[in-house]
């Protein structure tokens, strides 16, 4: 692990943070996204329309994108080492990161143009 | 042995939720494209096979969460006894499958997903 002394133990923390986080986000995301009547254009671009579903949903997948960037360090960290390692991890991150910027991109059109 | 099996599922099951939250920000995007781009991604997700590995994402999705909250029990010191390990996986495991069959069944979402309309 780069980042020096106590990087360990911070990234355990944070992880354990999202995880506890990610139980209540979690489960509104389902619940929302399960309960939508249909999934038709106008349904499913109207559920991110509203304020506080624009809040839930960034909180969300920030949250989640987050806490799956965690996991996938430690996985990439138990199984694949030397060079690779740091490669693999950046290339990790920088899919979260694109991620997670077409998620804002997403949720903003969502939120200003509501179901249009 | 048994315990093994459900620490390596619980990575399993974060990886793939992972790969399916992927899916979902395309989904999302392509619903913020408009209704051209969004029937594309109806057209995708639509079909049998995205139904299965939608299906997977919601068993994983319930199986992720109890399994991670009995991780978490652990850290804080709790049952972590060789007897109380054993159970709570089972817990686990019952819990996961019965809410998984729940939100197939008893919402319009996993109806789709389970093929009927």
């Amino acid at each position: 692990m780069s980042g020096g002394p106590g990087s360990a133990s911070r990234h355990w923390r944070n992880q354990r943070v999202t995880s506890i986080a990610l139980l209540p986000l979690g489960l509104w995301f389902l619940f929302s996204l399960l309960g939508q009547p249909t999934l038709d254009h106008a349904v499913v671009a109207g559920w991110f329309a509203k304020p506080l579903q624009t809040l839930l949903g960034a909180l969300f997948g920030t949250v989640l994108l987050w806490h799956s960037m965690q996991g996938v360090q430690v996985v990439i960290e138990d199984y694949v080492g030397g060079s690779l390692r740091t490669l693999c991890i950046a290339f990790a991150r920088l899919l979260h990161l694109a991620a997670a910027f077409a998620l804002a991109l997403a949720l903003a059109k969502l939120a200003i143009g509501g179901a249009a | 042995m048994y315990t093994m099996v459900l620490s390596i599922l619980h990575r399993l099951s974060g990886l793939y939720l992972s790969a399916c939250g992927f899916l979902f920000i395309g989904w999302i995007s392509a619903a913020a494209l408009g209704p051209d781009a969004y029937a594309c991604a109806t057209g995708f997700f639509g079909g049998l096979p995205m139904r299965i590995v939608l299906t997977g994402a919601l068993a994983a999705f319930w199986y992720h969460l109890f399994a991670g909250m009995r991780h978490l029990a652990w850290d804080a010191g709790l049952g972590f006894e060789k007897k109380a390990a054993r159970r709570s996986g089972v817990l686990v495991v019952v819990l996961a499958a019965a809410a998984c069959a729940a939100t197939l069944l008893l919402t319009p979402a996993g109806r789709f997903l389970a093929g009927s309309p």
